[in-house]
């Protein structure tokens, strides 16, 4: 993975958002670098700061947010001090942007073909032929039958899965170098989501891009993702291949998240759930934001917050028991059991 | 194609029965209302006034003339105007109309035209002073009478700066300026706060920020999406509105000298002038169920949620 280009490089992004009570901090520190042709996934509870680091990529802010630190690196400039104007040609030209309900995504009032080809035409000085042949490969693309007849169709004659289709498409209409996902899948039935991120894979495979893709449901991370971001209360807590964070995690809050996916493989009779809740930007504890409802904190992680360790080239935590002079703590045992028959059940190479 | 015929024969045939059922309870209040057509009856004997009677078709009882009259509007006869003897109402009306519809329409297109504008602007920079401005021009437009608005143009335009006329008609564009600005007032109120609302509502939705995400500019934005969006939920209060503006209004009329159907309306009902009661009402219930039948098509053309299925 170190050898691969980067396409997109986030420095100590800082969001905060005034709010009634004052401004508060909703994105702390956070930095990653997205590879070209991969899949980072950043899962986290809502609240965890996921989409608003994403929407900073975007400069899609609400008019309350303003970024308060870092650099977002692309293309050589500087994301977080482009003009709008500037920020216009890189929007769904160069960074796309997928959201969360394909429902309510697109336009009511206007015909998918067209909403398409008003995409490319924003970007792209084609004429109206060349605008409209593109379209009906996008939707080819997609896959989306008969697309001459369904391209002079509204929304709502589609169903959900079919919308997001129609949305990627739209998405895809410039060849964007970078897709961020905002769980594009959450709004959809399970079966439409299996397909949906089938599409996924294969349109990645077809046009090499980078995709971020913002989850909070970890069996879809493990089926898209090549790396994985954790995020909690704004931070960045664990950062990884998806190899190593769902075989090798390292801080007590992945643990949780872990536990708490269910399988049929445990026999558990209850799903495992974290304590408690997390805690609101506002309002952040001293040291640790996760430590009130982490059972291993340390006297440490009530004062000071835990740096990023290293534990490899790729696999990063911030946890104080990663800390020489930390206790050595046991993996806990029913996530031991669950991995062993996670691999059995996916054959995956364990390889760490 | 079938779906639009069966549609449309069943919104005509429900215009047909609303027409009719306005026509037959107007024709009974009317003739409930204190007083005869006859000014200074007491000084008619009463040979004269069975002659009379007899003229206008007054004298028999009032289901006979009930029948009389249905049967005759079918005809296209709406008798003779007691106020202005020998006159037909169906003349009467139509010299007096054309002003009126013509105000009407213009005061319309102008004041949603200006409406929707100063609301879309309102909901771009709302929580701004632009938006405090221009809700607050909404909310005087709405509560100031358009007579006194009408004075106060006549005094800017016509008497200090001489550049309009101060009233009448000659049937040139210029005369009606000044009461087309009076008139369009409320209807740019009504529009601009109700695009404002409806705006903020489109802005705030998530195809608008998926858009936002394609790469549109805001202004781009506003006017295709927004607007194409705002503008459904409008069709539908502007319908009323225009039937309302083009019936005529008495005060503005008044005010501008305006030979007007509103100016005639009023003097008929004061004059128990029957026959052109019946044919402006008659007149005015078309209009309204007619603009209505027209917003109800339009409506299908512009939302396709709601369209017709077949129509392609």
């Amino acid at each position: 993975m170190g050898n691969k280009n980067t396409v997109l490089k986030v420095k100590n992004l800082a969001l905060s958002f005034s709010t009634a009570e004052g401004s508060v901090l909703a994105v702390r520190d956070v930095s990653f670098s997205l590879y070209e042709g991969e899949t980072l996934a950043i899962v986290g509870e809502s609240g965890s700061g996921k989409t608003a680091a994403c929407r900073t990529i975007m400069r899609l802010l609400k008019q309350n947010a303003s970024i308060e630190d870092g650099e977002i690196l692309f293309e050589g400039k500087d994301i977080v001090k482009l003009s709008e104007g500037e920020m216009r040609d890189i929007r769904g030209n160069k960074i796309s942007m997928v959201f969360q309900d394909p429902m309510t995504s697109l336009d009511p009032t206007m015909r998918i073909g067209k909403q398409i080809e008003e995409a490319l035409r924003l970007h792209r000085k084609i004429s109206r032929q060349a605008a409209k042949a593109r379209m009906l490969e996008l939707l080819q693309l997609v896959g989306i039958d008969d697309p001459k007849r369904r391209c002079r169709q509204y929304p709502h004659e589609f169903s959900g899965g079919q919308r997001q289709r129609i949305v990627i498409a739209i998405v895809l209409a410039c060849d964007a170098k970078i897709l961020i996902a905002d769980e594009p899948t959450t709004a959809l039935d399970v079966t439409m989501q299996a397909q949906i991120i089938d599409l996924f894979k294969d349109l990645q495979e077809k046009i090499k891009t980078s995709i971020i893709f913002i989850t909070h449901d970890l069996g879809v991370v493990a089926n898209v993702a090549d790396r994985v971001a954790v995020m909690y209360a704004g931070k960045i807590i664990e950062i990884g291949t998806a190899d190593e964070i769902f075989y090798d995690p390292r801080h007590p809050y992945t643990w949780g998240l872990l536990n708490s996916m269910p399988t049929l493989d445990t026999d558990t009779p209850l799903l495992y759930n974290i304590e408690g809740s997390p805690p609101s930007p506002g309002n952040l504890p001293q040291g640790d934001a996760f430590a009130p409802r982490n059972p291993y904190a340390l006297e440490v992680d009530e004062l000071y917050e835990p740096p990023l360790f290293q534990i490899s080239d790729t696999h990063y935590a911030a946890t104080w028991l990663l800390d020489p002079r930390a206790p050595r703590i046991e993996f806990p045992e029913n996530l031991e059991q669950r991995r062993t028959a996670y691999f059995e059940r996916f054959g995956l190479d364990v390889g760490l | 194609m079938n779906k639009w015929i069966a549609f449309i024969t069943k919104r005509l045939f429900y215009m047909v029965l609303t027409l009719f059922l306005i026509t037959t309870l107007t024709f009974f209040l009317m003739n409930l209302l204190p007083g005869t057509p006859y000014q200074n009856q007491a000084k008619l004997s009463p040979t004269e006034i069975q002659v009379l009677n007899e003229k206008y078709g007054l004298g028999q009882p009032l289901g006979q003339r009930y029948v009389t009259y249905m049967g005759n509007i079918l005809h296209g006869d709406f008798g003779i105007s007691l106020q202005f003897s020998d006159q037909k109402v169906t003349t009467l009306i139509g010299s007096r109309i054309g002003p009126s519809l013509q105000l009407g329409i213009q005061a319309m297109i102008f004041g949603t035209f200006v409406g929707i504008i100063l609301g879309s602007i309102a909901a771009v920079r709302h929580n701004t002073w632009i938006d405090t401005f221009c809700s607050t021009f909404a909310i005087v437009g709405r509560s100031v009478p358009n007579f006194v608005v009408a004075v106060v143009l006549q005094f800017v335009f016509a008497v200090s700066l001489r550049m309009l006329p101060i009233g009448l008609w000659d049937g040139s564009f210029k005369y009606t300026i000044l009461p087309t600005l009076a008139l369009s007032l409320s209807p740019m109120a009504d529009a601009s706060r109700f695009i404002r609302t409806e705006m903020i509502e489109v802005l705030g939705s998530d195809h608008i920020e998926f858009a936002r995400a394609k790469g549109m500019s805001e202004l781009r934005l506003v006017f295709t999406h927004g607007l194409r969006n705002a503008l459904i939920p409008l069709v539908v209060v502007i319908g009323p509105m225009t039937v309302s503006l083009m019936t005529g209004s008495l005060v503005i009329e008044n005010i501008f000298a305006v030979p007007g159907i509103g100016e005639q309306f009023t003097k008929s009902i004061l004059t128990n002038d029957y026959s052109t009661i019946m044919a402006v009402t008659v007149l005015f219930s078309f209009l309204l169920v007619f603009v209505l039948f027209l917003m109800d098509i339009l409506y299908q053309l512009i939302d396709p949620r709601v369209r017709i299925g077949g129509m392609k």
